[in-house]
Parts: C-alpha cells; structure tokens; sequence
C-alpha cells in the first residue's frame, strides 16, 4: 500500500519522460509474456518437427482445432471471475453435441419431415442446441446462485450426469453424417477461399486502427493523459501487421489437387491447368473472433461485465451497491452453457458427426487455457484475449507433442503438469506485481 | 470545547426518525426496542461495545438488514427500506467500516457500481464516470491522482475519499458512517473529518459509529449510547463529559442522571 505522496510521485512519473519504451506503448506485459511463450513452443517444435510445425497446413490446422476450447474458455473467464468454476463444461458439450445431433438426423426429419440434406435441419438444430445449453447452464447457476450449492459440486454432478444424458439420448451411438450446412461451422469444411478472406482481414484491420483512432479521441475530449503519437502508430501498426499476417498464412494453405479433383469432378468438370485455390479463413474462426469481440464487450462495457468483475472483487460491496448477485450467477453460467453449446457445435461439425466422448476432458483443456491467459482463480481478474491465447498455446503444445512423436501418456502428463505450473507461475507473478 | 457548535435546529420534523427497531438473529436480540433521529445539519453518533448492535442498527437503516420490529420514518413520512437500493432510493447512502469497494476496480468503476452512466447505446460510458470522478475527487481530495488503478492499489484515505465521494455524488441526504477513519492515519482522519463538516454545513444528516470518544465529541452535535443491544440513552455532546459517555458505553448508565 502506497501513501498519498507517493501516489503523485508515480502519476508524476507517468507523464515524465523516463518512461520506459514498452510502458509508453501501454502494452500489457502479461500478454507479452504469453506471446513470448507461444512463439518459443512454435519454435522449439518446428527445430524439432525438422521444419513441419511452421507451415501454413499445421497452423490452418491448429487454429481450427483451437476454436472450440477457445470459445468456452471466454466463457470460463467469466466463471472464474465470478469465484466459480464449472468442471461440467466438456459433458455439456457433448449433451449439446447429442441434442443437435439427433435434430437433424432424426427428430426433425421423423416428427416435422423435413429432409435430409435441407439448411433448414441445421439452422433449427444449432437454435435447439444453443437453447438446451443456455437453460442447462442457467439451472446449475441457479443450484449455485439461489441454493447455495457450491460450484464445484453443482458442476461435479454435473460432469457424471450430462455426459450420461449425451449417451442416453444417442442410445451411445456415433451420429452422423452431419448436415453439410452444419458442417461449415467445422473448419476445412466451410472457409471463406482466398479473396474473402483478405476482405474480412482488410476490414478488421480497419476497425482495429478506428478503435484506436476512437479511443484517442475520447480521452482527449475529457483531457486525460494519452500516449505519444508515434506509440499508437506502433501499436496499430502491430495490429494491422497481426492481423494481415494471419490471413496471409491461412490463404497460403492451398487445397490439395486431389480434393480440387474430386470437387470438379462432382460438378462433371476437369481442373483447369494451373488452378489453384486457397482455404483461407475458416467460418469456425470467424465464429470465435465474433465471440472473443462480444464477450470482450460485455465485458468491459457492459453493466453486466461490470457487475461480473464487482463480484469478483468483493462480493459483499457489489451486494452493497444494489446488484443481485444470485441472478447474476445464474446467467453467468447460462451465458457459459450458450457458449458451451457454440463450441458443441463446432467441435462435432470438425468430426462431421457425433460421437459418445465427444468434449472429454475438455473441462480440463478450458479451465487451463482461462488461468493460462491470465484468470485468477481468486477471482476479480481475467481477459477474454488472455484466454483465447491460453487455449491456444495449451492446444499447440499438444500438437507439437504429438507431431515429435510423443506417447499419448506423456502429453496428457505434460497438459496436466503445464496447468499446475501455470498456476505457480501466476501466483508468484501476482506476488511480485503486488508485494 | 473549543469550537462554538452551530445550533442545530430540531423544531421541525427529524430527516430520519427511527423508531422502536428490534431485530433478532436467532435467540440473539440484536437490537432491542431503540429509537434515534437525525436533523437536517446533524452529526448523531452512535457509541458502544462491539456487539452493542451499533453496525447491526445502521444496516437496517442502510437496508442490508430487514428489522423483525419498528418504523423507520424519512421527512415524515413512512419509509419502506428493504434493499440496499431501497435505501438509495430515500437518498440514505452508507460508507462501511469494511470499505465496501471492489478492489480490482478502479476509483471511478467503484463511485459509480450498480449506477453507471451508459451510453445512448446501454453501454457503460467510462470516459464520462472517469470525468465525473475528477470532479468530485477535486473536490473532496485535491491529491487525488490516481484514477486508472484498482483501489487495491490505493491507500486507506484515499479508499475511504471515494467511498464518501460515493455518497455525495449521488445527493445523499443522509450519510451513515461506519467508523469511517477506524484504518486511517492521523493526516487522514482530519481529511475525513473535515469531510464530515462540511457535508453538515450542506444540511445533510449523518449517522457516525465510532470507537474514539474523544473524536465523536468534536464531531457531533448528540451522541446515542447502546450496550447489549439496547439504547442507554441520547446525549448533547455539549451536555456531558468523555467521562459521562465512558460510564455509559462500560456501566450502562449516564451518573449525571442518576444523581439528578
């Protein structure tokens, strides 16, 4: 705790001019840190990989393998913020998975006759599924919120008993072939080919650069202290750079000629000498970059997101202020379990069916990648961003070790041990920022 | 006493009258059948023992506690508090002994939590709160720097500044305090009682806990003692001595009265 005197030294100090050259750009060094561990693992296995991990095909494939753990991790932020946890997440996937699953394949094609193959099976599945998992999500943050029930138990339960829903409703069956419309959330299956990609790059750059232009704005309207010019040129120019960057590495997977081949062919025509075309930005991780900028905004700018971190913080002075927190809990796990349904829906279109274990130990992977990115499990504190980054180097770890040839053991040992001393890292981080 | 008091003027109806309050928390009687009021321009303090049912009345008045008995009346009229912000409502803010703030915020999440000012869109406008903030924190403490920290990072007076500036933000007509300068350093305390005073001379009514006999005697115009639950009774601090209010806190009796 600092007194008065020294809290003007160091506003002082803010605006003086030996600020040092990362603190003027206002970065987050957490997030420097987990970019730094997540290019040295891309490195250590492409030395390792002899050159395989690094290519446009492995990190396409990375990416997409990703975005289901990425966006219940959002999810999980906001769990964990909220001092809960929820261990049911991977078996709420797969009830969801089984839910949507069986709509399209034979609820609705049984009871409403609608066709196979129609869009119109996929669209009422993902509302159905998306629907399922809210109330499933709001009935355990009502156990927790209005009972009383510990998050933990509520959601231990939970992990046995939807899981069990899942096989009860599939008869334990694998349910597939998916609908193709449903199949485009899955990653190779549906992307957005070259020039698409590049348009919806094009425009978040754009956006990225008008949210820092508009930031600027409104702190000089209100006279508050903004960085120097040449800062917000780095940072937007870092933006702009990451983002263009990823298109270009994802639009640099071509589609092998044998796949080209057989989707001509489908057509009744031959390729033409030369063609080529891209994958480009898979509609998955369109999805997860929609979820990652609306949870971001719920959380920073909502009153909900406000109220989420208020309890977080201090549970009695947010009860204090007038913000019911027991409802707030129930939606908070309603919103996980809409997200938990989103990524049920992305992981069994990747897998172009369903299967009995889908989402296992995914509670696993979710908490891991939230702490990872930086969600404290005291509560109060955690990005969205940081999450979506800790799914990442959680997933690339995995496959890294499973491109070096590393037995299934030892990787779930190392995922395990990863999560611990992840959690040690953040204590003594937390201890040192603080002391 | 070396600073005359204003007169404060109890001719007309009691900002907040609270009136007969009893409540129980099991077989435990908390508060026991006490009334108090409190003037326009009026520092009342209330004195005891941990335990006497000082923290326990105010919250009900705060509306953190429903009373099992009694009437709570606001400028005349019947007052029916059941939350915290019911008690908002009828323009009674509380700062708490505990600092009710969450310290992962920063100062201006935290002056305006559970009443944000939102865009025209719903979402919460920061640049406006963070405006407002320096403002008010001008006001109340012109050292005030930092506004893009948690509170966590604050020390103990300037966390206890946005707690109050909580409450005059917001028009406060009634201010109860929990003792307010309990975690505070010399330098502090004065800040804060210099606050006090000056919410008094805007007219608005204060109800003070405190341990510091000799502080309540400087800042308030009458003192209510309770000890188990129960009001001993309701002084003007102009009245009696440190030592008349210690035999009430510790016997349970004024000895002027007694004798009289």
């Amino acid at each position: 705790m600092s007194d008065s005197t020294s809290g003007q030294a160091s506003s002082a100090g803010r605006s003086g001019p030996n600020r040092s050259f990362f603190s003027q750009l206002e970065l987050d060094l957490r997030l420097l840190g987990m970019i730094g561990a997540f290019l040295l693992i891309c490195i250590l296995f492409n030395i390792m990989t002899g050159g395989q991990f690094l290519t446009p095909r492995n990190l396409f494939n990375l990416t997409i393998q990703t975005v289901s753990v990425a966006i219940m991790a959002t999810g999980m932020v906001f769990i964990i913020v909220t001092r809960h946890i929820d261990l049911a997440v991977g078996s709420l996937l797969a009830t969801c998975s089984a839910v949507m699953a069986m709509m399209q394949t034979a609820w609705l094609p049984d009871i409403l006759g609608i066709p196979l193959g129609s869009p119109w099976l996929a669209i009422l599945a993902i509302i159905f599924g998306i629907l399922v998992g809210g109330i499933i999500g709001g009935f355990q943050g009502y156990l927790v919120g209005f009972l009383g029930i510990p998050a933990f138990i509520v959601t231990l339960g939970g992990l046995l008993v939807w899981r069990n829903v899942a096989w009860y409703l599939t008869n334990g069956q694998t349910i597939g072939p998916l609908n193709e419309t449903f199949q485009l959330f899955g990653g190779i299956n549906g992307t957005l080919g070259a020039s698409s990609s590049w348009i919806v790059g094009l425009i978040a750059a754009a956006a990225a650069v008008l949210a820092l232009v508009s930031g600027r704005r409104s702190k000089l309207r209100h006279d508050f202290p903004v960085k120097p010019i040449w800062a917000e040129f780095v940072v937007g120019g870092i933006f702009v750079a990451a983002i263009l960057g990823f298109i270009a590495i994802l639009n640099a997977y071509e589609v092998p000629s044998r796949v080209l081949e057989r989707q001509f062919e489908a057509r009744g025509e031959t390729v033409p000498e030369g063609f080529t075309a891209s994958y480009g930005l898979p509609i998955s991780v369109l999805l997860l970059i929609a979820v990652a900028i609306v949870m971001t905004v719920v959380a920073r700018k909502t009153r909900f997101g406000r109220y989420i971190f208020a309890t977080g913080g201090n549970p009695d002075a947010a009860e204090l202020s007038g913000i019911n927190t027991r409802m707030l809990t129930v939606k908070v796990f309603a919103l996980m379990g809409v997200l938990v349904a989103i990524a049920g829906l992305v992981a069994s279109s990747r897998l172009t069916f369903h299967s009995n274990d889908i989402g296992t130990l995914d509670e696993l992977r979710v908490i891991a990648a939230a702490v990872i990115g930086g969600t404290a499990l005291a509560g109060g504190v955690g990005t969205i961003y940081g999450a979506i980054l800790g799914a990442l180097i959680m997933q690339s770890l995995q496959s890294g070790m499973a491109m070096v040839g590393v037995d299934a053991p030892l990787q779930n040992i190392v995922v395990g041990s990863v999560l611990v001393a992840a959690v040690l890292i953040d204590i003594i981080y937390r201890r040192r920022v603080e002391g | 006493m070396a600073e005359t008091k204003q007169k404060i003027d109890r001719s007309g109806t009691p900002l907040v009258a609270m009136k007969n309050i009893s409540i129980a928390f099991g077989g435990v009687q908390a508060v026991d059948d006490v009334s108090i009021d409190v003037y326009p321009g009026e520092v009342v303090g209330l004195l005891g023992h941990n335990g006497a049912g000082k923290s326990t009345l105010i919250k009900i008045l705060a509306g953190a506690y429903r009373m099992d008995s009694g009437e709570i009346w606001i400028n005349g009229e019947k007052a029916d508090i059941r939350s915290p912000a019911g008690a908002r409502d009828y323009n009674i803010e509380t700062i708490y002994q505990t600092l009710a703030l969450a310290d992962n915020l920063d100062a201006s999440a935290n002056l305006f939590l559970g009443r944000e000012i939102t865009t025209s869109l719903g979402l919460v406008d920061d640049s406006a709160m963070e405006a407002e903030t320096r403002k008010i924190m001008h006001r109340l403490n012109p050292n005030f720097k930092k506004f893009s920290v948690p509170v966590s990072a604050l020390s103990g007076g300037q966390r206890q500044s946005v707690a109050i500036a909580r409450a005059v933000y917001f028009d406060a007509k009634i201010v109860i305090m929990d003792e307010p300068t309990a975690a505070l350093g010399v330098h502090e305390t004065e800040m804060v009682a210099e606050i006090i005073k000056e919410l008094k001379a805007q007219g608005l009514g204060i109800v003070l806990i405190s341990h510091d006999t000799r502080e309540m005697m400087a800042l308030c115009d009458r003192v209510s003692v309770m000890k188990n639950g129960a009001l001993v009774g309701t002084e003007h601090v102009e009245d009696v001595t440190e030592d008349d209010i210690l035999s009430m806190i510790i016997l349970g009796k004024n000895p002027k009265r007694e004798a009289a």
